[in-house]
């Protein structure tokens, strides 16, 4: 038998700010599921399940959310499931709904992510004080910088390439209402005149830390039918791990970002994601990982990545544009991140993705990645329902 | 040889701030001016402690209102041995009140002289901190008290002076911490300023620090093999921001170092060379301090540097 197809009708997030000291966990989750109600033209009781996903315990102090957040998600009387995987888990809260539509358990579920970062502080999460142990030298950046060097001497790429990113996301954002940065004076020159932090990061290639949710409604065929805006539809969704040391680990391009891609190109039918794929939304929490998930993910040969970013391929406007929220180095409630990357997806191919919508986006890639490139999780979604 | 494992105290503690939104800056707020507030549900009850959304319809409730500081003990457990920050100090009555007016129980404490003074319908009454801030601990905790249910409520704005619209929460988690017995030999030979790993039975790769097993393949390690102390700089990183709790001078260089005979890199700062000269494939070794558990940095060799092909795939 084969499975349902699965459709994103309703798609809801809140303003991503930097504190949103006006509400409760509670009131920021319930937001952003309204306003994917609202899209989707839904009300609490046409939910049959809630999934949800939130970053790491220690980043905000709450242990069990799905109980705490229970009544303000309409879940009372139906399945509650929480998904945690680090940085990845947007994505990965989404796959778990979605293989609740796909395997026929539920019809319509709703799924949502979020993080209040102003309420706790990651980089203290991150380092706690273990015993015996050699304290981290270095914070978030300090971790990732060291891949950024090696991915650079590895392509020779340019070290102005960063640089291009962040001015490419940084500008994306500004075309959406949704995302955290509006640096409206933003220039190259200014995000390459930024502080380096952790040579070769800069602060402008850096995310910021926001306050934020994101939720979608997933639905089976009949659902769709109903669905008074257009779907987006599953067509190839995977998660892959791997530890995140060990010997052998390529942490400029891991072994399981390439298979997850891989297998959802296969569910999806994708020969050449270069040419079959219009556009990708990527989790990019340094400038540099672009041109890095761009060979990971298939986009670009090993070591050429980079050309594609400098050649403006990746621009809104280009012939891939990736990252056309703004990103993550617009927008980073951790835990929410993720999600919004496959819900970007989503948008593009429903064409509802206001000022920046990319003409004519038929398949979309989202992309989400987590705890020290240790879990991988992807969707590809198309504007037309899969035909297989 | 055994060496005792290693064990001490870990103490997670974080002041976490908590946003409160319209229903609970209400509640709490009125704790402090010794008013306890409900909030009515589109079905007709009153939920006290009051929540945002009603449990049953899902529905965005606001509707307040002030509820009796009197109540019936719905359940109960008597807590013998109070730990540090409970509500009282001596041994006391973990209860459920329905406050008068309520249609639903709080969770609280019960100052009694012991578990024959308490018994399930028992009549209560809200004990006040004499220093109130808007917190739960505004009621210090309630107290047997025999008077008639009286159930009216009467509505409330839930307007204040000077709302409480944020708490701080306290969290504290207190482990006993142990490393195991991989990380125990590892740290037992460090004060000898010797690096040890452990290599993999089926695919012989060398862990540095040892976790006592192959994330790759899954099986236990157990042969120690003796590394460095010459090893090659991999990648690395020049940090120009202090990090908390770390008293060193910025700029300096933080490395993926592998160690000769390892078959990974770990990790270290880099000194004895000026930040801006530190490269790929320079060789290094460590620089140990008196009373110090690891090596404090690494330093050149003045070894030629390491072709790229033979760390490549140690980065």
């Amino acid at each position: 038998m084969s499975s349902e197809p699965v459709a994103v009708v309703g798609i809801g997030q809140t303003k991503h700010v930097a504190a949103r000291r006006d509400v409760s966990m509670a009131g920021l989750v319930r937001e952003a599921a309204q306003r994917a109600l609202a899209d989707a033209e839904l009300t609490w009781a046409d939910i049959d399940a809630v999934v949800i996903g939130k970053a790491p315990d220690f980043f905000e102090g709450v242990m069990m959310p799905e109980l705490y957040l229970a009544d303000a998600l309409g879940a009372v009387g139906k399945p509650m499931l929480r998904v945690h995987t680090a940085g990845s888990v947007g994505g990965s809260t989404a796959l778990v709904a979605t293989n609740l539509v796909r395997s026929r358990v539920h019809a319509t579920v709703l799924t949502l992510a979020y993080e209040k970062q102003s309420e706790s502080n990651a980089m203290w999460g991150l380092s706690l004080p273990i015993p015996f142990q050699q304290p981290l030298l270095a914070g978030a950046g300090g971790f990732f910088a060291p891949h950024v060097r090696a991915y650079m001497h590895r392509s020779g790429a340019p070290d102005t390439v960063g640089s291009l990113v962040a001015y490419k996301d940084r500008r994306n954002a500004l075309l959406n209402p949704y995302a955290h940065l509006h640096e409206h004076d933003i220039t190259l020159e200014k995000v390459q005149a930024s502080p380096m932090l952790w040579d070769p990061i800069r602060y402008s290639e850096t995310c910021p830390s926001s306050d934020g949710a994101c939720a979608m409604i997933l639905t089976d065929r009949a659902g769709a039918a109903r669905s008074p805006r257009p779907p987006a539809w599953l067509h190839g969704g995977a998660m892959r791990s791997e530890p995140t040391l060990f010997a052998g680990k390529d942490a400029v391009s891991p072994q399981a970002g390439q298979d997850c891609a891989a297998d959802v190109y296969r569910q999806a039918g994708i020969a050449d994601p270069r040419r079959d794929i219009d556009a990708v939304e990527m989790y990019v929490p340094f400038s540099w990982y672009e041109p890095m998930w761009l060979e990971n993910l298939g986009f670009a040969a090993e070591g050429e990545g980079w050309k594609l970013t400098e050649s403006g391929v990746t621009e809104l406007d280009g012939d891939l544009p990736v990252n056309m929220s703004g990103g993550v180095l617009s927008t980073n409630p951790i835990g929410a991140s993720g999600m919004i990357r496959f819900a970007e997806a989503a948008l593009q191919v429903r064409g509802l993705a206001g000022e920046h919508q990319v003409d004519g986006a038929r398949r979309v890639l989202g992309h989400a990645y987590g705890g020290g490139s240790q879990f991988f999780s992807m969707w590809l979604v198309g504007s037309e329902p899969p035909t297989s | 040889m055994t060496t005792e494992v290693l064990k001490a105290p870990l103490v997670v503690e974080f002041p976490f701030t908590r946003s409160l939104g319209p229903v609970q800056s209400a509640f709490l707020t009125g704790l402090r001016e010794q008013v306890v507030l409900g909030v009515r549900t589109t079905d007709g009850r009153t939920l006290v402690p009051p929540v945002e959304y009603a449990p049953v319809t899902a529905d965005e409730i606001r509707d307040l209102v002030q509820v009796a500081p009197t109540g019936t003990v719905t359940t109960w457990a008597w807590n013998h041995a109070p730990r540090r920050d409970q509500p009282l100090e001596t041994p006391f009555a973990w209860v459920l009140v329905r406050l008068d007016g309520a249609d639903t129980a709080l969770l609280h404490a019960l100052d009694a002289p012991g578990p024959d003074a308490v018994h399930t319908g028992m009549r209560v009454r809200v004990r006040w901190a004499a220093e109130r801030t808007g917190a739960i601990t505004d009621i210090a905790c309630f107290e047997p008290y025999d008077s008639a249910s009286d159930s009216e409520v009467a509505a409330h704005d839930g307007q204040f002076e000077s709302m409480v619209t944020g708490i701080v929460a306290q969290a504290r988690l207190d482990y006993s911490y142990s490393p195991g017995r991989a990380q125990t030999a590892y740290i037992s030979a460090l004060a000898d300023r010797r690096i040890v790993g452990e290599r993999c039975p089926s695919c012989r790769k060398v862990y540095v620090p040892p976790r006592g097993a192959c994330p790759t393949c899954g099986v236990a390690t157990a042969e120690q093999v003796q590394v460095g102390p010459g090893g090659t700089v991999t990648t690395f990183c020049i940090v120009n921001i202090k990090a908390r709790n770390l008293d060193i001078e910025v700029p300096y260089v933080y490395a993926h170092i592998a160690l000769d005979g390892a078959d990974l890199a770990l990790h270290g700062r880099i000194g004895g060379i000026p930040y801006d000269q530190v490269r790929m494939g320079l060789r290094v070794e460590p620089v140990w301090t008196e009373g110090g558990r690891y090596p404090d940095h690494y330093r050149p060799t003045g070894e030629p540097d390491a072709d790229y092909e033979t760390f490549k795939e140690l980065l």
